[in-house]
């Protein structure tokens, strides 16, 4: 069954594949994973803050993002990032953005949902006696929070934060569906153009697997060893 | 915003004849309905065998079901329904890859079997962590009163690791109604893509997609209730979830 492949086709376009496609899928996937990272704190922060407004619209907002399908939010901020910046910037007419800021924004406000309740999930591991001695100790609750909480809530949760960093690296191939130059986008380019569906799938489909696998074997490691430090 | 809002563009006739855009919408809607219920029952049968083997003292079904859910856990869902969907039809018997090219719904059967298996790994990860949470002694009273290792895991195990599951089935059951949205990708119609397909005739994208969230937020109510519902009545008293 493997007699008419043409594992050529493969080689030949692996620069692009790789230069292009996979430049462009890693920086989305760092660049989303840092943003959603910060901005999923500030949300559990909100959300543990005792402010009870500030905590509702946090929590609104995570349980709305995590509700609907990532497709639809895609296709939401795609025609809605331009309104957006429009608005920030006050500009007379929706401004243009590019394919890459579009999918950045909306990965990053995404994301943020779920890093948020690992991140919250975090911040509540840690025991009521470390913010009170900070509090003891004069610091204020910026101070408490960067000084004491946070690091610690980071390391604890690394794992999973990272983890959760190769779902989304696996999500990112959902830009497909705006036609953007991706890895999976750009094998499919090729496929289409060179009537070879079978090869580049199938290629396509052993490198998430590999680079997963690898990440996540990573991860786990990376978890024995902070498991004995503590 | 200059965006000219048109909310009763939901009672106008959809191109197509069969109705108003809201008419399309709810044909979506059912769509991802059918799709999302026969992938959970795809991905709990799959999930429920995965998950039981990777608990067994047998070394080959801790393989088998580690190589299950390692395979589908580390490819994205899009990936993987290509494969169902462009790449088996041509790696099978010329006849049957033309039967599978030719079948009518495809890109449903596609979308259904293709999300099921995706997410049987996780129904099969958090099977297995619930049958490990139980106590040791379950398994050893089970063998004591001379249950076979089938009996064992169909009246004593099993029943009590599905009711600890509940919450996260919960969570897994709503991911895959959601996930049935990348089918679009295969051509497949529902919800999302009706909400494209309405911005693409009408140009009112906002109202489509607003239209959509609407209704996915519906079905999330609908399920989280009648989950809620139906944990209470299945909590064991005095056991766990049962307060």
């Amino acid at each position: 069954m493997f007699a008419s492949f043409d594992f050529d086709v493969i080689r030949r376009s692996l620069g692009y594949l790789f230069l292009d496609g996979m430049a462009f899928t890693l920086t989305l996937t760092a660049l989303s994973a840092l943003g959603g990272i910060i901005f999923g704190t500030l949300i559990a922060l909100m959300r543990l803050s005792g402010f009870k407004v500030l905590g509702r619209i946090a929590g609104l907002y995570v349980d709305f993002m995590r509700s609907l399908p990532l497709v639809l939010v895609i296709f939401w901020f795609y025609f809605l990032v331009p309104y957006l910046g429009q608005w920030l910037t006050g500009a007379s007419r929706p401004i243009s953005v590019g394919a890459f800021t579009s999918a950045l924004v909306t990965f990053i406000m995404f994301e943020a949902a779920y890093f948020s309740e690992i991140m919250r999930a975090g911040i509540q591991s840690i025991s009521k006696g470390q913010p009170a001695a900070a509090n003891a100790l004069g610091m204020t609750y910026a101070q408490t929070m960067r000084y004491v909480v946070l690091p610690q809530a980071f390391r604890n949760m690394l794992p999973v934060l990272l983890t959760q960093t190769i779902v989304l690296f696996q999500d990112t191939s959902l830009v497909y569906v705006l036609s953007m130059p991706d890895f999976l986008g750009a094998a499919s380019k090729v496929a289409q153009r060179d009537g070879r569906l079978v090869e580049m799938y199938l290629f396509a489909a052993v490198v998430y697997f590999t680079i997963s696998c690898v990440a996540s074997f990573g991860v786990r490691r990376l978890q024995a060893r902070i498991s004995i430090v503590r | 915003m200059n965006y000219n809002w048109n909310w009763s563009i939901f009672f106008e006739p959809a191109p197509g004849g069969t109705g108003t855009y809201f008419d399309m919408l709810l044909s979506g809607l059912w769509l991802t309905i059918q799709t999302g219920i026969f992938a959970w029952i795809i991905a709990l049968i799959f999930g429920s065998i995965v998950g039981v083997l990777r608990t067994l003292p047998s070394k080959t079904a801790y393989w088998i079901g580690f190589a299950w859910v390692e395979f589908f856990r580390n490819m994205p869902l899009l990936v993987q329904l290509f494969l169902w969907f462009f790449v088996l039809p041509e790696l099978l018997p010329r006849s049957w890859g033309l039967w599978l090219k030719q079948m009518p719904n495809a890109p449903f059967y596609t979308a259904a079997i293709g999300v099921g298996l995706f997410m049987s790994a996780r129904v099969a990860v958090q099977l297995a962590a619930g049958i490990a949470s139980l106590p040791r002694g379950q398994k050893q009273a089970a063998t004591a009163l001379g249950l076979t290792t089938f009996q064992g895991y169909r009246y004593v195990l099993l029943p009590i690791a599905f009711r600890i599951i509940m919450p996260p089935l919960t969570s897994e059951f709503l991911n895959t109604i959601k996930n049935t949205a990348v089918a679009i990708t295969i051509g497949l119609i529902e919800l999302t893509g009706q909400a494209r397909s309405m911005q693409e005739f009408s140009f009112q994208v906002f109202e489509a997609f607003t239209a959509a969230t609407v209704m996915y937020l519906l079905i999330n109510i609908v399920v989280v209730t009648g989950m809620r519902f139906l944990e209470r009545s299945l909590a064991i008293p005095g056991y766990i979830t049962g307060k």
